[in-house]
């Protein structure tokens, strides 16, 4: 099932919100006990408790700096911290599928999910080589390749009441950074959030037609200048004597005096 | 990328097998009876030898016959037919040579164009990596092929084409050296891309997802200092090219020869290191690293 | 070839059992998946009040504390020297008898003996219980260092502070401001109030040195300088006050802006029967405030010359001391921001308001049709509390929510039941300790003049920590980073046992590490530890385990009984009560028992009041048996919900047998929500007064006033002034004068850090992935936060010729560390952090020795001391806030230089032994394999 189907019927995804995400690992550690305990083999830990604890993860969170470029209305731009969750955008155009020797990995006809069939697996590692988003790990202790499923035991799964069917990752998101749906319908939420917000692709240039849509950060430190504002803090007086006159004054125009 | 030793040596092994087996598929040298098996069973060794090292790095080797099915998309798929097909066509025209003392000649050809096939999918699982910049150029199968071919030549005794291969590889593995040099900036992306960051500014990595290590650094994020590279370079270069075609110009015997073959194998592995510890996964960019 | 068929609907979990986390101090709802009897998978509870369903990293990670190899086995007897960590595993009842030996004397002879400090205890009502009825004044747990300055200062303000206190009003809130480090504490509704706001698209600024977190996705980021926050603050006032942009009609109705104060006193005038008086403005006379029909005048002047607060404010604030040119250098912001920033805040809060059409009776029988919103929300935990002018910083802060009149108004802040509760309707402090017998009341409480403090007759203080005395009169949540300097020193007194619950003491918990070891382990000159008894209960092998003489196991969370009580820091939201327990999910493995149940057992064996029946046998079987059959006051127990013997009856009630069984099947919580038309306006509003009485939060409508001018702090600063039988000793007199100010101001805890010599300051925060010490035994929160680098501004990192990875010589007046450094350019140019508790100490948490918490990770605690440095006037001062002794390490000042790198981070300390072994070298777990 190397090659990739030429159109899915759905083509489900998640729109990630850079505007909204805090960092704080939520997605990555509920990812993981999902997917320790359900889908194929466990995630597993090398030396946990050791000096190099190094374990197998589906979803990571970045941190990223981005200072703006200089302009002559802001000669200074002050940097910004951006927190980047990075899981497997289920490609269109998936490389790590068509470069899989033995068919393990796919790409879901149904939903454009892909998987990887670990009863096939042969931990050639070809497949992480040819992501280049970095959504791949060989887990250690099994020798196979894991990715994210996008909870495929989860959204369908009809032992889980209906609100539940979503990926741990963004059922667990306390922000409200991740939302999951199908881009294949205009209508979705995902959809209208990518078209609203400007969704986009990451890399590009690499070709793959990521699924999965990043919402980019709304401007920031942009408050107006003071003269703008200056309006609302008009002086109403210049000292403590003159505001108690205005106080007199301002009581007077009050709306509600007693009961209404 | 992490410069794993059983790849090294298996792509470096079988590349020299492969070659070999050309030559003795196109009948160069034409040797039958117990020479003609020395010369296969060298052949088979390296080109055996590789494909098993290759092995070694698999999480599940005991699957590894399940690589046989994607070959309409998969170029290690491909290749592993192409071993195989190769290794049987070339073994069935060795036992003519060996017990037979005849020479099947389109059966050796056919046998010889596998060999060279398999060369060429091997390079192309790199060469299609749009991942790594340095791999995805077409001057990654001429390398693979060159040196394959180069080696095959300097095994099978044969001086002239040797000595023209090989200042062909040479000229090629220069060639990678330079364009692969400028390829990470000419694919385009960049951290900027990656993050998608790039209309806010200039995107620096700030905390990592975790602070030790993972698999994808380990697998993809390898650093080589620029002056070691540099020295790794000069040294492949005299000990693949240079050495073997000074001894192969001066004086040919046995001795000269088999010090070329040998100086020519530590070139290439130096190459074949530098191969993987030079290219750069684009990978790297989501950590800041290159 | 096909694709393969895949099993869509596997079975999840054989059950779900829902509990509480335990993770942090958040304290949301879990649903924990059961497989072959086992914990298989956390995930949120959609149903419960605090987490809606969402989860933290810390809450998903539960699975790996629950099998975390550094779990205490049994109780331990020290065997070894103090500090070495070798131990026996005893019995129950050998740990028991130890125990009862020590304690049992102390309490026949002087209950103060016993000082008992209970850390991230979320069973305070029980603890402090327990200590009550042992009859030792030497109770509090972690506010002391934690942060008392925003609790205290929010009570005495306006009956509530932040968190547990109240939140934004995240449905109608148009600009949220959130100042300092607020990651850590209340983190997940936080997050899903930053949620809402930006789904909408309004707006948030934050304040704080950092840009990290929260910090990160606010729209605005204002990098203050560390401990100007109340500056920046003062000067917002100004500019609002100077525009007239405040909320007259709301500071005339509800706050103590138009009591008059007294001339001469500076004390609030008040009718006979004590009410504040205000001048109507229909009379021109001075009336009771409370009366109906007043109309308080916030302009007029008393013919004696007493003015409203309002006036004084005016003549403070409106000086040019508090313009933003004034402050702009100090604070680190441009007085065009700051200007900026008060005219969004006006422009929010009066141009974008709303009505909402609420119908309510005030307490004055006075029916308004709506309510009138003010969208400005503000949040804030320990960045501006941790400071030594802490205390009226955060005054600060919550004068500037009522000036916009924003508190309890739509769109703005909004108290969670049990609040609002003005600090009069809070206890005062007890400390009348007997012989043999119970204190005479709760320990902690709120003080409202000289004559509260917890004094002896010969003026010194009652209390191990000094709580409640001159050096700090208003410490409502006592100061537990004092008690092992003092029982140390023997200052005000020696004692014999120091009983300590979840608390590292002597690691990451104390300022001053290094010293605290030292004590801990210092002998007399007859070879006997200074302190000569220690117990110590600690689920897991903290670094604090090997310093204590009896062990006392607890268990893990999802292995016991706990309640999240109204009586104590409770899980409501702004629209309903709420309360919830834990329950043992999973059977303990090992020969370990909830502390509560332990000291259950303990309080029996001791004879304790209430802890035994009239025939003296033991009254609660364990703490579940408390939880169920304690009463607190008639009708009152530790959970409101399902109360009365059928379990019809809600926040009053009798026991009820089945109480816990009713809390499991509705998935470990109880919510009571508040009636519609009672949801704002809560201190003034009848019917939340109504319902609030009916709930047992009160016994009796409590409507009030917020105190903009504070006037307890006028008692003790006329005190201060020679006024009263009951005085500050002469060498604090200035002291108490200058800081016990009624009316918020701001001071530069700076130069006491000798700012001139070491001009940088250095914070910590919290990794929202990770709580205090116990991520780091957790196998996969530590590969997230496995060490952790000194994060510089890139100023100083090229000033100093630093690159990532390099390492740096940190210098503070009280010592230095060597550690690793990393460049963030979102960072206040003069200060440096780090992330706390990622340190560790060798052979603690069951990690290897090498790990790299252990030498690469370190504390800045190294550097803080519990005293200021001297000062030249022959005293010692702490290094604390003046009012409420809150712990001041926000104010550490250092200096930076490069350093060549050592093999491990400085200072290093030899390893202990671990009583628990080591962990395995590889994990693959999955429980329904």
């Amino acid at each position: 099932m190397t090659q990739l189907p030429t159109s899915t019927q759905k083509k489900l995804g998640l729109v990630i919100d850079l505007d909204t995400c805090v960092g704080c690992h939520a997605c990555v550690i509920s990812c993981k006990g999902w997917n320790t305990e359900n889908y194929g083999a466990p995630l597993s830990d090398q030396d946990p408790y050791g000096a190099n604890p190094s374990g197998t993860f589906l979803n990571r969170v970045h941190s990223y700096e981005v200072t703006p470029l200089a302009t002559s209305a802001k000669p200074h731009p002050t940097a910004q911290t951006i927190h980047f969750p990075k899981s497997c955008l289920h490609c269109e155009d998936a490389p790590c599928v068509t470069v899989c020797p033995t068919g393990a990995s796919y790409k879901r006809v149904e939903d454009g999910i892909v998987l990887v069939n670990e009863a096939d697996c042969i931990g050639c590692g070809l497949c992480a080589w040819a992501c280049p988003y970095g959504a791949r790990e060989l887990d250690q202790d099994e020798g196979v390749m894991k990715k994210c499923t996008l909870c495929v035991d989860r959204i369908y799964n009809e032992n889980l009441p209906e609100e539940d069917r979503e990926p741990a990752c963004v059922r667990t998101c306390p922000a409200g950074a991740r939302h999951f749906g199908d881009f294949a319908d205009p209508d979705s939420n995902v959809s209208r959030l990518t078209a609203e917000r400007g969704g986009i692709d990451l890399m590009p240039e690499q070709g793959t037609k990521p699924v999965n849509q990043y919402l980019p950060p709304r401007p920031k430190d942009d408050l107006p200048e003071f003269d703008v504002l200056a309006p609302y803090l008009e002086p109403v007086a210049e000292n403590p004597g003159g505001f108690i006159g205005w106080l007199d004054k301002a009581l007077d125009k009050l709306p509600s005096k007693g009961a209404n | 990328m992490h410069p794993a030793p059983s790849v090294i040596i298996f792509t470096t092994l079988s590349g020299l097998g492969f070659g070999l087996l050309v030559f003795l598929g196109l009948g160069l040298p034409a040797v039958t009876g117990l020479t003609a098996f020395w010369f296969f069973a060298i052949g088979y060794v390296l080109a055996v030898g590789g494909l098993m090292s290759s092995t070694f790095h698999l999480g599940h080797p005991e699957r590894a016959w399940k690589a046989f099915s994607q070959w309409r998309s998969s170029w290690l798929s491909r290749e592993g037919i192409c071993a195989v097909a190769a290794l049987i066509i070339m073994a069935l025209y060795g036992a003519g040579l060996v017990f037979f003392d005849s020479q099947w000649t389109i059966l050796g050809w056919l046998g010889a164009a596998l060999s060279l096939g398999t060369v060429f999918t091997t390079s192309m699982i790199y060469a299609q990596m749009k991942t790594v910049p340095r791999w995805h150029i077409p001057w990654t199968p001429a390398k693979f092929l060159t040196l394959s071919l180069a080696g095959g030549a300097l095994l099978a005794g044969q001086a002239f084409a040797a000595i023209i291969l090989l200042l062909l590889a040479a000229a090629i593995t220069i060639a990678t050296w330079i364009i692969g040099d400028g390829a990470f900036k000419a694919s385009g992306t960049d951290m900027e891309t990656a993050t998608g960051l790039g209309a806010i500014g200039k995107v620096k990595a700030f905390e990592p997802p975790h602070t030790g290590t993972n698999y994808l650094l380990r697998e993809f994020v390898h650093v080589v200092g620029r002056k070691h590279a540099f020295n790794l370079r000069v040294i492949a270069f005299v000990f693949a090219f240079v050495i073997p075609i000074l001894l192969m110009v001066l004086l040919v015997n046995h001795v000269t020869a088999a010090i070329a073959i040998l100086s020519h194998l530590i070139g290439v592995a130096v190459a074949r290191w530098l191969f993987f510890a030079e290219a750069e996964h684009v990978v790297g960019l989501y950590y800041g690293k290159r | 070839m096909a694709q393969p068929t895949l099993e869509l609907s596997p079975q999840v979990s054989d059950e779900i059992r829902k509990t509480t986390c335990y993770m942090c101090a958040c304290r949301c709802g879990i649903n924990v998946h059961m497989k072959d009897g086992k914990a298989a998978y956390i995930e949120g509870n959609r149903d419960h009040p605090v987490n809606q369903g969402v989860l933290c990293a810390k809450g998903s990670a539960g699975i790996m504390q629950v099998n975390a190899p550094s779990r205490l086995r049994a109780p331990l007897k020290r065997v070894g020297p103090r500090g070495s960590g070798e131990f026996e595993e005893i019995s129950w009842e050998e740990a028991y008898g130890i125990a009862e030996g020590w304690l049992r004397p102390i309490r026949e002879e002087d209950p103060s003996k016993l000082a008992f400090f209970t850390g991230r205890d979320q069973s305070q009502s029980f603890t402090s219980f327990w200590a009550q009825n042992f009859g030792t004044p030497n109770y509090a747990a972690h506010g002391g260092f934690c942060s008392v300055n925003m609790a205290a200062a929010g009570i005495y303000t306006m009956g509530g502070a932040f968190w547990e206190f109240g939140q934004p009003d995240w449905d109608h809130t148009k600009l949220f401001l959130l100042f300092g480090v607020a990651e850590d504490h209340d983190s997940n509704p936080i997050k899903m109030g930053l949620g809402k706001i930006k789904a909408r698209g309004a707006k948030v600024i934050g304040v704080n040195p950092i840009r990290s977190g929260y910090n990160a996705v606010a729209d605005e980021w204002v990098g203050i300088t560390p401990g100007t926050d109340g500056l920046f603050i003062l000067a917002l006032v100004h500019c609002l006050m100077k525009a007239g942009k405040i909320d007259l009609d709301y500071l005339a109705r509800w706050t103590n802006a138009p009591v008059l104060v007294d001339k001469d006193t500076g004390l609030l005038l008040r009718d006979k029967d004590g009410k504040e008086l205000v001048i109507d403005r229909a009379t021109g006379k001075p009336t009771a405030f409370d009366t109906q029909g007043v109309q308080p005048d916030l302009s007029a002047t008393h013919k004696d010359g007493h003015k409203p607060v309002l006036h004084l404010m005016a003549e403070r604030y409106m000086s040019e001391d508090y313009a933003p040119e004034a402050v702009a250098e100090r604070c680190g912001i441009p007085a065009p921001r700051i200007r900026a920033i008060a005219a969004e805040l006006a422009r929010v809060a009066f141009e974008e308001s709303f009505e909402l059409p609420i119908t309510w009776t005030d307490f004055r029988g006075e029916t308004h049709t709506s309510m009138t919103a003010r969208p400005v929300s503000m949040h804030s935990m320990r960045g501006i509390s941790a400071h030594a002018n802490g205390f009226q910083t955060c005054r600060a802060l919550h004068v500037l929510q009522i000036l916009l009149g924003t508190v309890e108004a739509p769109g703005g802040f909004r108290f969670k039941p049990p609040y609002p509760k003005p600090a009069t309707a809070h206890p005062k402090p007890h400390v009348k300790v007997t012989a043999n017998s119970p204190l005479n009341g709760p320990h902690l409480g709120f003080v409202h003049g000289p004559e509260d403090l917890a004094l002896k007759e010969d003026g010194t203080p009652v209390r191990i920590d000094k709580a409640y005395t001159w050096e700090n009169p208003m410490s409502a949540h006592g100061l537990m980073h004092m008690v092992i300097s003092n029982a140390h020193a023997g200052d005000p007194y020696k004692i014999d046992t120091l009983f300590m619950y979840m608390a590292n003491m002597s690691w990451n918990s104390s300022m001053n590490t290094t010293g605290t070891m030292k004590m801990l382990t210092d002998k007399d000159e007859n070879g006997d530890y200074v302190i000569p008894h220690i117990i110590y209960s600690d689920a897991y092998s903290s670094e604090m385990v090997a310093y204590a003489d009896l062990i006392l196991p607890d268990t893990t969370y999802l292995e016991r009984h706990d309640c999240i009580s109204l009586l104590d820091r409770p899980i409501c939201e702004a629209d309903a009560a709420a309360d919830a327990i834990r329950w043992p999910v999973i059977e303990p493995d090992r020969d370990v028992k909830g502390f509560q149940s332990a000291l259950c057992d303990l309080g029996a064996r001791l004879g304790l009041p209430g802890f035994t029946n009239e025939d003296g046998s033991q009254k609660y079987a364990d703490y579940g048996d408390y939880i169920t059959n304690h009463l607190r006051r008639p009708g009152i127990g530790p959970l409101a919900g399902w109360r009365g013997e059928n379990g019809d009856q809600t926040g009053r009630g009798d026991p009820n047998p089945d109480q816990l069984q009713r809390y499991i099947d509705n998935g470990g919580f109880f919510v009571s929500h508040i009636p519609d038309g009672a949801q704002y306006m809560k201190p003034w509003n009848s019917a939340y007064q109504d319902w609030a009485v009916s709930m047992g939060l009160y016994d009796a409508p409590q409507p009030y006033l917020f105190s903009l001018y504070v006037e307890p702090m006028q008692k003790f600063r006329r005190a201060a002034e020679g006024h009263g039988d009951i005085q500050p000793p002469d060498h604090l007199r200035a002291r108490v004068r200058e800081n016990m100010d009624p009316l918020p101001f701001w001071s530069d805890p700076a130069p006491a850090n000798m700012v001139d010599e070491y001009p940088i300051t250095a914070l910590t925060q919290r990794p929202m992935a990770m709580y205090h010490s116990w991520g780091t035994q957790n196998a996969w929160l530590r590969q997230l936060h496995g060490h952790n680098p000194l994060y510089m501004p890139t100023k100083l990192m090229r000033e100093n010729g630093l690159s990532d990875g390099d390492w740096a010589k940190v210098t503070s007046p009280h010592g230095s560390i060597t550690v690793p450094v990393m460049e963030m350019a979102a960072l206040n140019e003069n200060t440096v952090w780090t992330w706390n508790a990622i340190g560790k100490r060798k052979g603690a948490w069951a990690l290897d020795n090498d790990a790299p918490e252990a030498t690469r990770g370190f504390l800045l605690n190294h550097l803080i001391h519990e005293l200021l440095p001297p000062r030249g006037d022959g005293m010692r001062w702490t290094n604390s806030d003046p009012i409420t002794g809150q712990a001041a390490w926000f104010d550490l000042k250092v200096r930076i230089e490069k350093a060549t790198a050592p093999t491990e981070s400085q200072p290093a300390f030899p390893p202990i032994k671990s009583p628990v072994g080591k962990g395995p070298k590889d994990l693959a777990w999955k429980v329904g394999r």
